[in-house]
């Protein structure tokens, strides 16, 4: 899903960027808050893997291919701010050395691929803890329903942006990219549930969320390494 | 109970997976257009792209490393070299972040 320039109009890029900017940047603010020793090579590590596997393109319906986009594993492991600026790096990254992605459409792709799914998987991350009693389930759930819902919120506002460049129809695009991206959702969710259940098994303290992390209230004992 | 690893461990065996996968598996991976790119050429905008000046100096583009005659293997490298700098990358913003030093270990 990484726009290519020339595909938005200036105006929609730059409004696309302002929120982006704006949450990455509240995501550094809130780096002292969220990252404690623990955390910050866990940012690092994060980044690494969202960017290895959206190298993994894998094969969905009629010739066309998908990858993980991460922001929801992103938002699991270090909340919504610091998910935002894990895709930022990536992003940049990818569209500075690897010619992928557009330079003036940078703003968009990390707020459709990283503010999106961030912000909607740290609020539900939130409802869940707030309503349900902490468990393993409950986590994995929130793992597999935010990926894939955060893959189709960030298709959603692509077509939308696409379409308010004056692209393509609204009506051409959303339900076309909403059907590819419904199978591709599919894909983050698995990846997603097993890169988390990875975490849970080895440092499950390591989710993100204000002490006690829900799974590692159960599954672990206080000791701290 | 699990016995947790720990923090050192952990990093390292998380990278290595990385590493491993942008090295060993994304020479397979598929390389038929992914969903934006799929639904531009069907809905005929794909041509509208273009590339910034920037990027026609980009350093390695398309993931192949460029002189490399193996396709599979340029895109290994790629993948090896933009795992670790995006792991560097993002370990070192972390820790400027949080308002400390970099420092070994």
């Amino acid at each position: 899903m990484h726009i290519p320039d020339g595909f938005l109009a200036n105006d929609v890029a730059v409004a696309c960027a302002i929120p982006a900017i704006g949450a990455v940047g509240y995501g550094l603010r809130r780096a002292e808050v969220d990252l404690d020793d623990r955390r910050v090579p866990l940012l690092g590590v994060t980044a690494a893997f969202v960017f290895a596997a959206q190298m993994l393109n894998f094969p969905v319906a009629g010739g066309t291919s998908g990858h993980f986009l991460g922001a929801a594993l992103a938002a699991i492991l270090l909340g919504p701010w610091l998910a935002c600026l894990v895709l930022a790096v990536v992003l940049f990254v990818q569209a500075f050395v690897f010619a992928d992605g557009g330079v003036t459409a940078l703003g968009a792709a990390v707020f459709n691929m990283g503010v999106i799914g961030g912000v909607l998987v740290g609020g539900l991350m939130l409802a869940v803890r707030k309503t349900l009693p902490t468990s393993r389930g409950a986590l994995l759930g929130v793992a597999a329903g935010g990926a894939w819902l955060a893959v189709m919120a960030g298709a959603a506002a692509c077509s939308l942006e696409l379409a308010i460049s004056g692209t393509v129809p609204l009506a051409t695009v959303l339900p076309a990219m909403l059907a590819v991206h419904a199978i591709i959702g599919a894909g983050e969710a698995v990846i997603t549930v097993a890169a988390v259940s990875a975490v849970l098994a080895t440092r499950p303290d390591l989710i993100h969320g204000p002490a006690p992390a829900p799974a590692a209230a159960i599954l672990t004992n206080p000791a701290v390494s | 109970m699990r016995k947790r690893i720990s923090i050192r461990l952990f990093t390292i065996l998380a990278v290595a997976v990385a590493v491993g996968l942008a090295t060993a598996v994304s020479p397979y991976a598929s390389s038929s257009p992914d969903g934006l790119e799929k639904v531009a050429g069907d809905k005929a905008f794909l041509e509208q792209g273009t590339l910034h000046a920037v990027q026609e100096q980009s350093p390695v583009p398309d993931y192949a490393v460029p002189g490399v005659d193996d396709p599979r293997v340029a895109t290994g490298l790629a993948g090896f070299a933009g795992t670790l700098g995006v792991f560097a990358l993002g370990f070192g913003i972390a820790t400027v972040a949080r308002g400390g030093q970099l420092r070994a270990g």
